[in-house]
């Protein structure tokens, strides 16, 4: 079979590996330019809501944590050094770089691509994917390219949702506990990090955004065996989201270290 | 690409033709070189035990699997060389009657019905509301709009199952296992609706089905499978008189539903013996 564009958007009859996954989702992502309405905006509108906007109160929760960890474990030892002015800093530079892209997508893998897999999942075993299929309807393009458009839309903005909120954390800690003037604290958690600092932590957040969602997608798209396969499934786009997100991290933080 | 599927010219009467099938799995044959013709507005209904490959042979028909050797032409092409943008052009031609209904339980009874619609027409979005409202009153639930399918019994999932799968007015309808799991009233209501799709919209079925009652009501024409020692035979083929005056024992032990006969539902002394001596 000759490799071309065409090829890929009607491949529905080839085995779904994972890189035949990847690759037919940026085909139709490219031809939903060329035929707007292919991708329906309403139903990438409703998966912004279900596994977007619908986890904002659990990543916000782990954030606003994370941020009065931060600044409690931080004040302990900088404390002894004279140096409790630079907590502002460690709080806004640890949650941009690393910990809010972090700690958001772990909790996205935990609430919307265990969600995810289980969905498309049970569509499988109840043949609604069969269904899909002999209605003429693709279904990465129907289920999979909606899901992936809203989670490389929504992660980002949870994440520096995430950042904010873990600041206050950071805030009620340095202010309310060491006394700590307010201004103080915005001035050097906003003028520490740099642009590229946001940057970095946003990259990563792409990255993890497609690792969740094509984890969770191929896992749900290939169950075998009824309930039992699901649960099986479920388990698999969790675990390999957290295992793939945490080696990417390290590469990329490599990455940003060392090169850029 | 795959090659463009070989026109044949099969008499214009003929939309569904099975040459030489067969379906193997780890070396067993579950279809054994099926050959046989469905005709324009027949109601062909596929008799046969559990495991006899009814299911497998529907889903070769329909596209969703390819079979080991063998064509299945569907409106003269063949389906089986087809790559899955020819596949999806004749789908648009059939529809789909999944045994359990298959509806998307995310959805409304009505979006299920509207979704071909919204993808496969350009029509308006308050037309589509009027097609889907005649078809819900076509299999007889006008006002289940706005019901989820978990809301509703096996036999209505069932009657939601045959408005989607008519909601582009298919030439051909499959339906597998229609009447499974319903109470005898329930089966000849959707008996009925099959009946009324074929002799009144002018769809051609080919119904997948063990029901006998059901088979009988509803068929033009008939084909049993053979299971057992027949595993993947055409065991008889021919109009509801024709299968009914058939002296094989085999079919009349199915058609009569008797517990004795050919078809053996435990293995033969020697079988059971050779079975209990086996080592490991």
């Amino acid at each position: 079979m000759k490799f071309s564009f065409e090829s890929l958007l009607n491949a529905g009859g080839s085995r779904l590996t994972y890189g035949l996954l990847n690759l037919r989702i940026v085909a139709w992502i490219l031809y939903g330019f060329t035929r707007p309405g292919i991708i329906v905006p309403s139903q990438i509108l409703s998966q912004i809501i279900r596994i977007g906007v619908q986890a904002i109160p659990m990543a916000s929760l782990v954030s606003l944590s994370v941020g009065f960890i931060l600044a409690m474990q931080s004040s302990t030892e900088l404390g002894k050094m004279g140096a409790d002015s630079f907590i502002p800093d460690l709080v806004s530079l640890s949650l941009m770089r690393e910990l809010g892209p972090l700690l958001v997508a772990i909790i996205v893998v935990g609430r919307s691509g265990s969600a995810v897999a289980a969905e498309l999942g049970t569509m499988k075993v109840n043949e609604e994917i069969e269904a899909l299929r002999v209605m003429a309807i693709d279904p990465i393009r129907y289920l999979v390219v909606p899901r992936y458009i809203a989670l490389m839309i929504m992660l980002p903005c949870m994440t520096i949702f995430g950042n904010c909120v873990g600041l206050v954390g950071g805030w009620a800690v340095c202010t309310l506990e060491m006394g700590m003037p307010s201004s103080f604290y915005i001035v050097r958690a906003m003028q520490r990090p740099e642009l590229w600092d946001l940057y970095s932590g946003i990259i990563k957040t792409a990255v993890f955004a497609h690792i969740i969602i094509t984890t969770a997608c191929y896992q749900g798209l290939n169950v075998e065996g009824g309930a039992e396969g699901v649960g099986r499934a479920t388990t698999s786009a969790v675990v390999y989201s957290i295992l793939w997100i945490i080696i990417a991290d390290t590469i990329l933080t490599g990455l940003f270290y060392f090169v850029l | 690409m795959s090659p463009t599927p070989k026109k044949t010219n099969p008499p214009s009467d003929v939309i569904l033709e099975v040459k030489d099938l067969v379906q193997s799995y780890n070396g067993r044959a579950v279809l054994n070189g099926l050959n046989f013709k469905v005709r324009k507005g027949e109601t062909f209904v596929i008799m046969g035990g559990s495991g006899c490959g009814k299911t497998t042979l529907l889903r070769i028909l329909i596209g969703a699997q390819k079979p080991t050797s063998g064509s299945v032409h569907l409106f003269g092409e063949d389906i089986t060389k087809a790559s899955t943008q020819e596949l999806d052009r004749i789908r648009l031609r059939f529809g789909m009657n999944f045994q359990f209904g298959a509806l998307f339980q995310s959805m409304t009874v009505g979006e299920n019905i509207a979704l071909p619609l919204q993808e496969h027409s350009q029509v308006d979005p308050s037309l589509i509301e009027m097609v889907v409202k005649m078809k819900l009153e076509l299999v007889g639930l006008t006002g289940f709009e706005n019901f989820k399918p978990a809301e509703l019994s096996g036999g209505m999932r069932k009657r939601v199952g045959l408005a989607r799968a008519l909601a582009l007015d298919p030439e051909l309808l499959f339906s597998d296992e229609p009447t499974s799991g319903l109470d005898p009233v329930m089966t000849a209501v959707v008996d009925q609706l099959t009946l009324d799709s074929t002799r009144k919209i002018g769809v051609t079925a080919v119904v997948v089905s063990h029901d006998m009652t059901s088979c009988f009501r509803i068929a033009t024409h008939m084909l049993m499978l053979g299971s057992g020692p027949r595993q993947g035979e055409i065991i008889a083929e021919g109009t509801p008189d024709e299968i009914r005056a058939n002296p094989d024992p085999f079919l009349q032990q199915f058609v009569r539903g008797e517990a004795d006969g050919p078809i053996a539902f435990r293995l033969s002394q020697d079988d059971y013996l050779k079975h209990l001596l086996q080592e490991g």
